[in-house]
């Protein structure tokens, strides 16, 4: 017995070490990664100012295609900002065990994810020194202030959702930061403390937190929904042929919650391999979460054949313009090659056993992502090209768009912004919630105590018996008594 | 630009033989110090040199003056209060008359000379438009519909485009945030977006003019701008660019209130009756953004019907014209 606690003991000091060496380190390969990060983030600031300067014009948007890869990527990363709902909320409030090493990731690619599809529209903005008027002549009716309400709402929730559970973890960095040597000590020291807020691990303390976290798992679920739902709704509520679906809703939840999830899975891989995981986020983690997008993507493939099939087989005269483009036309290729590869493909590979095995998983989930952000592109920009009245002797840009250097460029940094603060969090927090790593290991370790005690107490009753038997009566030892059957 | 400006005044001022047409719009335009008698009107501003003309001043007083000195009266531009609320007692409505439109675009002309437009914008566009292959090729000249349910100003986020009681859906681009929602929002591609900052040429030519938004300049970059109906003409009872630079008189404006239109020629009819007679209807009525625009049908055409090169197999045109010179500037 003595020795089983003193393995559990063991455990959970590995555990430990495991999570908080990452945040002691900042090796070579990090700091030219960092280093790479802010070139790219740079270069972007400096298109950015330069379309602030001279006007969107810069931009190969124009007059008809007036929303393109900028509004493209801010369906896709509020998109993205679901993983963190659908692994940590929905997966806490229905007791999955398996989803104690990947929380943390989850929970701060959705805090990341928002950060910078939040900031989209922004940069989409014609005026955004006019940002203010929001404020001042914000109007209820648009679907662009429920939208800002809405992903405020979810920014708020998901941060707290994100804070909440770390700080158990931050007391825990600070309580080690004394035995250890580490480079910036004295800010770590006193950044451990601020976020620790007075962490003892009280008996109240842990009552009040797993309280609050009951109370904000509830709450996500259904501020998460809205959000990508009225995100659908700034495309929805008008007129235009393609956006005009009520199922654009739970099309785009659903859409979200699948890509968002699938990003889940390249976290997952990329931090058990660089900070050497693999002993927490074992091939079983990945075959389950592998059958959760496998669902998904089934629900996905439902929405796509309600979304194009319905009016496709009626084909409206406008509607059927943008359908003849999209499946034969000028977006014929990238619309098949997005349905194939986003949704045929991933259901027949996550189908088999072998499909949910790390490697082609992560290659699944990467089709995945890059598929769904050139199905945004899809939704956003063919429709726009496809107006009522016809397009007539305009200029030659005004009728095609591709994105240029510019829009690249700014998106790049944003994507490289979201690397960037992942990877300073992973420098400074553990990526793994390690209290409730720690529970699981003791919830496991209870239930191997409680297996190995019953085979303990069976041997004995067993031994007991062969005795009973040699005596050929009844045996006393201790208080148990033990008759011979008849 | 000067070459506009000539272009503008002549524009927007009606013909002489207008000047005995009823004053639906009883916005006279009174001048601090004297106003310029109805059909001495164009004769003033093209006169020749040292040329006398009898004004009234608004005392009752008949004065002589030398049309040297004149200037072009522009009344200075109503609050942005007043310009949100619309001109009082009015609903102002269009109709367009497809029977008389030869595509000659001098509408979106004057229009562009009125509003000192870049030639790519044309807030009143003639489409080539044919619906199907067996159907006869008509012109159709589209403006903003200032539709009565209109998708853009629902979905503005701060209210930068509004819907005015006398009916004229105009934008405030001192407040316009240039999110492009109602670009997206409306059906009929009738909004601009300025990408850039308005051509120098442009700046120049209109001084240091006070913005309004009932004459959507200055222009400024990242705000959105569109066909406006040209309160800043109804005020001073004038007709918008279009109605009167339209020489076919296809386009009749008036107010509903009234029941009465008035086109180029200074016709003046009943609007119930020429839409009743002609079998008016509104531009894709499906919709249901309740259009404040009106055609009537283009049967018994007077005028050669379009040539739809492909433009007529397929309404989804893939060729563009990219010579602008060819759009009528």
């Amino acid at each position: 017995m003595a020795n089983e606690k003193y393995n559990l003991k063991n455990e959970i000091e590995t555990l430990r070490e495991d999570c908080l060496r990452p945040t002691r380190t900042f090796g070579r390969s990090t700091q030219i990664w960092v280093g790479c990060l802010l070139v790219i983030i740079g270069w972007g600031l400096y298109c950015y100012i330069h379309q602030l300067r001279d006007g969107l014009g810069v931009t190969a948007m124009r007059n008809y295609v007036s929303w393109g890869l900028y509004i493209s990527t801010f369906v896709f990363f509020i998109g993205i900002s679901h993983s963190g709902t659908l692994v940590s909320a929905i997966l806490r409030i229905t007791k999955q065990e398996w989803r104690r090493p990947i929380t943390r990731s989850a929970e701060l690619l959705t805090f990341v994810s928002l950060c910078f599809g939040g900031i989209q529209p922004i940069i989409d903005l014609g005026r955004p020194d006019r940002i203010m008027n929001l404020v001042f002549f914000g109007r209820i009716q648009s679907p662009l202030i429920w939208d800002i309400i809405s992903i405020m709402t979810y920014f708020t929730g998901s941060t707290v959702f994100l804070f909440l559970p770390m700080i158990p973890d931050m007391a825990l960095c600070r309580d080690r930061l004394t035995v250890v040597d580490t480079r910036y000590k004295k800010f770590k020291k006193w950044l451990y403390k601020f976020l620790a807020i007075g962490w003892q691990g009280t008996k109240s303390q842990w009552h009040r937190l797993e309280l609050t976290m009951t109370i904000m798992t509830i709450v996500i679920i259904p501020v998460a929904v809205s959000v990508h739902t009225v995100v659908s709704y700034i495309f929805a509520m008008t007129l235009r042929p393609g956006w005009d679906s009520t199922v654009f809703g739970p099309y785009f939840v659903v859409g979200a919650l699948y890509s968002g999830s699938a990003c889940v899975i390249l976290g997952m891989a990329a931090f058990r391999k660089l900070y050497h995981l693999e002993k927490y986020i074992t091939p079983r983690h990945f075959d389950l979460i592998g059958r959760v997008v496998l669902a998904l993507t089934m629900i996905y493939a439902y929405m796509n054949l309600n979304e194009y099939w319905i009016p496709a087989y009626k084909m409206a005269t406008a509607e059927g313009h943008l359908l003849n483009d999209l499946f034969t036309g000028s977006y014929s290729t990238a619309f098949w090659t997005c349905q194939f590869g986003t949704v045929l493909l991933p259901i027949v590979i996550m189908a088999f056993p072998k499909g949910r095995k790390i490697t082609p998983l992560v290659i699944t989930c990467i089709i995945i992502a890059a598929g769904a952000w050139v199905k945004r592109y899809l939704i956003v920009v063919p429709t726009l090209l496809h107006p009522f009245m016809p397009i007539q002797e305009v200029p030659g840009t005004w009728s095609t768009y591709f994105p240029n250097y510019v829009e690249f460029s700014v998106t790049a940094a944003c994507l490289a912004g979201i690397f960037l603060i992942i990877t300073l969090f992973s420098k400074l927090f553990p990526m793994m919630a390690v209290w409730e790593v720690e529970e699981g290991i003791e919830i496991d370790h209870d239930k191997q105590m409680a297996i190995e005690l019953r085979e303990i107490r069976l041997a004995e009753e067993a031994k007991l018996l062969d005795l009973a038997k040699t005596n050929g009566g009844v045996v006393n030892e201790g208080n148990k008594s033990i008759t011979q059957p008849a | 630009m000067a070459d506009q400006n000539n272009k503008n005044e002549d524009g927007s001022t009606l013909p002489a033989s207008n000047s005995g047409r009823r004053n639906f719009l009883k916005f006279g335009a009174l001048a601090a110090g004297l106003t310029v008698v109805g059909g001495g009107l164009t004769k003033v501003f093209s006169g020749e040199k040292g040329q006398k003309v009898k004004l009234l001043s608004p005392d009752g007083k008949v004065y002589e003056a030398n049309s040297d000195h004149l200037k072009e009266f522009r009344p200075p531009p109503v609050s942005n209060e007043e310009a949100r609320k619309g001109i009082p007692n009015k609903k102002f409505v269009m109709v367009i008359d497809l029977a008389k439109c030869d595509g000659c675009k001098k509408c979106t002309e004057a229009c562009q000379a009125m509003h000192y437009t870049e030639s790519d914008r044309e807030w009143i566009k003639v489409f080539k438009m044919q619906e199907a292959n067996a159907e006869a090729p008509f012109y159709f000249p589209k403006p903003c519909f200032h539709c009565d349910n209109p998708t853009c100003t629902k979905v503005c986020p701060v209210n930068a485009t509004f819907k005015r009681e006398d009916g004229i859906v105009l934008i405030d681009n001192e407040r316009c945030i240039g999110c492009r929602m109602c670009m997206a929002a409306c059906p009929y591609s009738t909004r601009f977006f300025n990408w850039s900052h308005p051509s120098s040429a442009q700046t120049a030519a209109l001084g240091n003019i006070k913005y309004s938004p009932e004459q959507s300049v200055p222009r400024r970059m990242g705000t959105v701008e569109k066909c406006d109906f040209c309160p800043d003409m109804l005020r001073q009872g004038k007709m918008p660019a279009c109605v009167s630079g339209c020489p076919m008189n296809v386009i009749y404006f008036g107010d509903q209130n009234e029941d009465a239109v008035t086109n180029a020629a200074g016709v003046t009819v009943k609007l119930s009756k020429l839409l009743a007679d002609n079998a008016g209807y509104r531009h894709l009525e499906e919709l249901g953004t309740e259009p404040r625009v009106y055609y009537l049908p283009p049967k018994n055409r007077k005028y050669p019907v379009p040539e739809m090169e492909n433009i007529g197999t397929d309404k989804k045109v893939k060729k563009h014209n990219t010579d602008m010179g060819n759009m009528g500037m």
